[in-house]
């Protein structure tokens, strides 16, 4: 694919003099080049400006992800620049998308520092996504070597040890977030947090922006959360949580909150994605120290996440997650009120729960990624969902999620007891349909309304929300296959 | 009350049938199965005891169905749960744990509530059933 303009300049002093060069120029594009184990890879989409040549164009990220500047500098010369420049290496336009192509750039392991999520989106996101020879690009997916994967700690807890803490396998998790999400008082608000944790939920959450308001400060509300937690424990024998927002101004008030919560002994905790990088990685630290599980909701991801064409591809976000070390990520529903094209969302699960994750283009995942052992990260189905998706649910996400049904668990018309006992009771109904052989996917709603003969609570929850989807087109879907819909 | 731990609580109690199906899954995803009995159904007890090691090399559900009847014969007033475990690297944990007996009256917990300064409590929570009554005289 090389032309004169893309090839790089080999005459040190034509190459060093001063002036501007195409960034292929400068060395920034390699058609050639074979990544090496140890580099650190990531695709971009790129749509460049008219008349800017593609292989160009991917230069030009290469470069202004690495060492580039818009003009020739002296000072490479003092350094092992060929090494320190990230090299494009492959261009492909993307299927039936005139103007847009996948661009591919390895960097190499030292340009990074060991065990920051913040250094590492520093460079990869850091300026190139305002270059204005781009009309727009979105980081679609990367790749860690394992060298790099092990200088970062990652979940706290992860999958299995949070089941073994809580006693609860074979099944979702089933949770709920407290709703109105503002306004309640600590009282009242602890109210909703016993009567669903009483009804069967194993978790409630307090939202995202539940922070320490007028109406409730922070202290109120996880006393009155843990009394009900507890109180909701010993009547049922399990044990139960609520994750409590410990999100704040600063990390000294993040820090006191997660305290708190710990002497009151709450077993999970939750900050929200806005917190950024570096806080995310200090928490979860100290969830590490403290035995803590640590819930990730993805406040402030659709601003970035959502379109094609420009921003970072959500399943970046949950592989830089897992490294910078979450137990809970929010990760879409597919059948809810809120973004996500099925296959796409499988994606995202996968890069939580897989321990060697495979290229699955229809998925969305272009590279492989050996995890090195880092614990799973629980993904979690949160928005829009009710009993009457169980079996979509089930089946498109399998068994280590957190399905959370908020709505649709106090808004059941017998009470947010009532609405906690169906959403567990078609939960259990499922799993055991499920592992009996059945096909759940086409047989589902036979086995909730054969449970709900039964069950009144299901019963009543069917009649109020059997029908209720949320059938729109996905603007995040796979360039690669077709994608389903799911009603 | 109704003590929920285990994967199929919230359903009616299963019958052999049931839970042969259960094992016959079980059994299909290579996992190994176990059988724990106890009188101390608190949620922290992780520790029930094995009524024998998990049995690996049992691949037969009509077997495994015969030990679980084998151990309600021996303690028929106890909670009795099947395990299974899946030892795949990235997993080596329990993966499904339900109750297959439990005793006729549950009494239940009690929460008891300590004050401490401020408006904290601390929490524990201690089983009626095991309130000065040793081991095995319980339920």
């Amino acid at each position: 694919m090389s032309t004169a303009d893309s090839t790089q300049i080999t005459d040190q002093k034509k190459r060093y003099s001063a002036g501007v060069l195409k960034y292929a120029q400068m060395g920034y594009w390699d058609g050639d080049y074979e990544p090496k184990a140890t580099d650190i890879l990531a695709l971009f989409r790129i749509t460049p400006q008219d008349g800017v040549d593609a292989i160009e164009a991917a230069a030009a990220v290469a470069g202004e992800s690495s060492t580039a500047t818009w003009t020739v500098v002296w000072t490479d010369r003092l350094t092992a620049c060929d090494m320190y420049r990230a090299k494009a290496y492959r261009v492909d336009p993307v299927p039936n998308t005139p103007g847009q192509y996948f661009c591919y750039v390895a960097y190499d392991l030292s340009l990074f520092e060991e065990g920051s999520i913040t250094n590492v989106t520093a460079s990869i996101i850091g300026n190139v996504f305002s270059f204005k020879p781009l009309k727009a690009a979105r980081l679609e997916d990367m790749q860690f070597p394992v060298a790099y994967m092990k200088t970062f700690p990652g979940p706290p807890t992860g999958i299995s040890v949070e089941r073994e803490r809580l006693d609860k396998f074979g099944r979702p998790l089933l949770g709920a977030t407290t709703k109105p999400k503002l306004g309640l008082s600590g009282r009242n608000y602890g109210r909703v947090v016993y009567e669903g944790l009483k009804g069967g939920l194993d978790f409630m959450k307090d939202d995202e922006n539940i922070n320490s308001q007028p109406f409730m400060h922070w202290r109120d509300r996880f006393l009155f959360v843990m009394d009900a937690v507890n109180k909701a424990s010993a009547e049922t024998g399990e044990v139960k949580g609520s994750y409590l927002n410990v999100t704040a101004g600063t990390m000294e008030e993040m820090y006191r909150r997660s305290q708190f919560a710990k002497e009151l002994g709450s077993v999970i905790v939750m900050i929200d994605l806005v917190v950024g990088y570096t806080a995310i990685q200090s928490m979860s630290h100290w969830c590490r120290q403290n035995d803590m599980i640590l819930h990730l909701h993805r406040a402030g991801h659709g601003t970035y996440t959502r379109q094609k064409n420009h921003g970072v591809s959500f399943r970046v976000i949950a592989k830089w997650m897992r490294m910078a070390g979450v137990d809970h990520i929010h990760a879409g529903t597919a059948v809810g009120k809120l973004e996500g094209d099925p296959m796409t969302v499988q994606g995202y699960y996968n890069i939580c729960r897989d321990t060697h994750t495979k290229v699955d283009l229809p998925r969305g995942i272009f590279f492989d990624q050996d995890w090195g052992a880092l614990r799973k990260v629980m993904p979690v189905a949160s928005g829009g969902i009710h009993a009457g998706q169980m079996h979509q649910l089930i089946d498109l996400f399998g068994d280590d999620v957190v399905l959370q049904f908020g709505g649709g668990t106090i808004g059941h018309p017998d009470g947010i007891q009532a609405g906690a006992t169906a959403n567990r009771v078609a939960l259990e109904a499922m799993v055991l349909a499920r592992n009996e052989g059945r096909d759940i996917k086409n047989e589902g709603l036979d086995v909730l309304r054969d449970a709900a003969k039964w069950c009144s609570p299901l019963r009543a929850a069917l009649d109020t929300w059997g029908d209720i989807s949320f059938n729109y087109t996905a603007t995040d879907t796979s360039d690669f296959a077709p994608t389903v819909s799911v009603s | 009350m109704r003590i929920t731990q285990g994967t199929f609580s919230f359903l009616p109690d299963l019958t052999d049938k049931q839970i042969t199906a259960q094992l016959e899954y079980c059994l299909g995803k290579g996992w190994a199965v176990s059988i724990e009995y106890t009188d101390d159904p608190h949620p922290r007890n992780t520790y029930w005891d094995m009524y024998g090691n998990p049995m690996f090399d049992i691949r037969d559900a009509a077997a495994i169905l015969l030990e679980i009847n084998a151990c309600r014969k021996t303690f028929p007033r106890h909670y009795i749960r099947v395990m299974a475990f899946d030892s795949t690297h990235g997993t080596e944990s329990v993966v499904l744990s339900f109750i297959v007996q439990r005793p006729e009256n549950e009494p239940g917990f009690r929460l008891i509530r300590t004050e401490k300064p401020g408006r904290t409590l601390r929490y524990s929570i201690e089983s009626y059933a095991m309130q000065n009554n040793p081991a095995g005289s319980r339920y």
